[in-house]
């Protein structure tokens, strides 16, 4: 598999990562690289295998509905870049 | 004092030979002097680690005291330490103080330990080389011209360079075993859930598992007594009775069956490096182990499976860092996509970017299936072989990495390079299984190390059989040259 610049364009932009244009190049290189590698996986007969998510094989473990945490708003967003009356602030989506 | 273990230690505090504050006050100025070379802390807690060891030396002073009760230890960069940046080694969260404590972090804090400081890493655990950090590579303290190894590469050169005598790591792919193989140092990475994942910074979250880094199997066993057991916060954290890991570390290993996979042992290894493990086997032989050839033939498998699987997993973990609630933000962005675009463009560095790509890329509408779920596939057939090979076997042995250090610079250009250095200590990561790096030998002055497999939870197992090779070699006690006394 060889990617081409506008797959690495459209990539770049699925995962919201904003790449300098000199850049493109080297990731174009780096990625197909990466993608030759994991290629081999193709030749590899997995007939009825099934596919593995979880080294246990273990499922969502549950717990009782009850209330655990405390309101720690304030301290939480302490850490936000922008905060205005409890809301996190962005750039204005709705005009 | 910096060339004692944790267990050396702990008879010293405890029979009043110096106090908490002392040995706190020794490393942090040992760090001071010395952490200019490797550059392995990205934060030091000077103040928070002489008031945990005033504590500490009131709880020894009223017989309130453990086993840790007053070690110092660092953590790597990876855990949440509430009123600590939290950095992941990325411009990221570079601003990130925790408001809250990682797990393993509570539980050391529970136990008495003092936190001398945060390690560096690879960038979100990224890497082997320690090169991707935000805050600069890590120089391996046996030569600093040559990478630590990584991601735990910060922990492992601080242990080995003797600024902390244990430290915290965290293993993806190898990031305990290969750095702590580069440094000298010994490393476990448990069975995936043997220890709980709440607070520590996700990478590829069926892979991601903390462990110990060490000067001994021993210390590693006092850590581990400390770090295991079920957490009600991590639902993948496992509900199993944790023993006692220091129990069992002096059984003789008569009988002990060692399984060599050929394919751990033909032409990717350094021949070099091949005699010392070579070596290794021998003195196991001595031990009454005996040797019994074994396959695993989806080894090469495993790098270009685990490059699809925790890529995905990394894809989408890292989402959560938007530029919204925490962490970097760009300046002046024009509307909400510049925000997200900018704030991750410029908050991640290339290798960090890469997998992200990669993992999209492989999630993306009509790849999935040929990527994903075949890598997912693939990962079952590289556990079964570890799960035939175990039913004859009772531990399975190997190098920890194909090469010993190589040279800053040397790999960083080719990603895929770095990645193979990976080769046999990434399949247990796809497996679940627990995994040991011991220091075995030297390659031109640098340390390589032996990789101890077993089977899930055998923890106890490897740490014995390392403590039994440890008894009978001093390759964990050898130093780098330099390393003058303060």
């Amino acid at each position: 598999m060889s990617l081409d610049r506008s797959d690495v364009e459209k990539i770049a932009h699925l995962a919201r990562l904003q790449i300098a244009e000199q850049d493109i190049p080297q990731y174009t290189e780096n990625l197909t690289n990466i993608l030759q590698l994991v290629d081999q996986l193709q030749a590899v007969n997995t007939t009825g295998v099934e596919p593995m998510a979880h080294p246990l094989d273990a499922v969502q473990r549950l717990r009782a509905d009850d209330v655990t945490e405390l309101d720690q708003r304030t301290q939480l967003q302490a850490h936000a870049p922008a905060v205005e009356e409890g809301l996190f602030l962005v750039p204005r989506v709705i005009e | 004092m910096f060339e004692k273990t944790l267990a050396e230690l702990a008879k010293g505090l405890q029979q009043g030979e110096y106090s908490s504050v002392e040995l706190t006050q020794a490393y942090l100025q040992r760090i001071k002097q010395q952490d200019s070379r490797y550059n392995s802390f990205i934060t030091v807690c000077e103040e928070r680690a002489i008031a945990q060891a005033k504590a500490a030396d009131q709880a020894i002073a009223t017989g309130n005291a453990g086993i840790f009760t007053g070690l110092p230890i660092a953590h790597k960069d990876i855990f949440c330490t509430e009123g600590v940046r939290t950095s992941c080694a990325s411009k990221m969260l570079d601003n990130f103080i925790s408001p809250y404590n990682a797990t393993v972090v509570e539980r050391f804090n529970q136990a008495g330990a003092v936190t001398l400081g945060k390690t560096n890493m690879d960038e979100f655990a990224m890497g082997s080389s320690n090169e991707t950090s935000f805050y600069g590579p890590v120089r391996n303290p046996w030569n600093t011209d040559y990478v630590p190894g990584g991601s735990s590469g910060g922990s492992a050169a601080a242990v080995a360079g003797r600024l902390t005598p244990a430290a915290t790591g965290t293993d993806t792919g190898g990031s305990i075993r290969q750095p702590a193989a580069l440094c000298g140092i010994t490393g476990l990475k448990p069975t995936y859930g043997r220890i709980s994942r709440y607070g520590m910074i996700a990478f590829a979250s069926s892979l991601d598992q903390a462990g110990p880094m060490t000067r001994s199997a021993e210390d590693a066993a006092m850590m581990m007594n400390v770090m295991a057991g079920l957490d009600p916060r991590d639902s993948t954290s496992v509900d199993r009775e944790v023993p006692d890991y220091c129990a069992e570390l002096n059984t003789p290993l008569q009988g002990l069956r060692i399984g060599l996979p050929k394919e751990f042992f033909i032409d990717q290894a350094n021949p070099e490096l091949a005699k010392q493990t070579e070596a290794a086997l021998k003195e196991f032989e001595k031990l009454g182990a005996t040797l019994h050839e074994i396959s695993l033939p989806n080894t090469g498998l495993s790098v270009p499976a685990y490059y699809i699987i925790a890529p995905a997993e990394a894809s989408s973990n890292l989402s959560r860092f938007d530029g919204v609630r925490y962490g970097y933000r760009c300046e002046n962005p024009v509307d909400l996509e510049d925000m997200y675009k900018r704030s991750r463009g410029e908050g991640f560095g290339a290798e960090v970017k890469r997998r992200i790509m990669i993992g999209t890329y492989a999630l993306s509408a009509g790849y999935y299936d040929a990527y994903y779920n075949k890598a997912l596939q693939v990962r079952r057939l590289i556990q079964n072989d570890f799960t035939a090979a175990l039913q004859e076997v009772d531990v399975i042995m190997g190098p920890t990495t194909p090469h010993p250090a190589f040279k800053l610079g040397e790999k960083t250009s080719d990603p895929v390079a770095m990645y193979m250095e990976d080769i046999f200590t990434i399949s247990l990561n796809l497996a679940g299984l627990p995994g040991m790096s011991i220091p075995c030998g030297k390659v031109n002055g640098m340390p390589v190390g032996l990789q101890i497999i077993g089977n899930y939870f055998a923890e106890q197992k490897l740490l014995n059989v390392a403590h039994q090779f440890q008894l009978a070699t001093d390759w964990h006690q050898q130093s780098p040259d330099g390393l003058s006394e303060v």
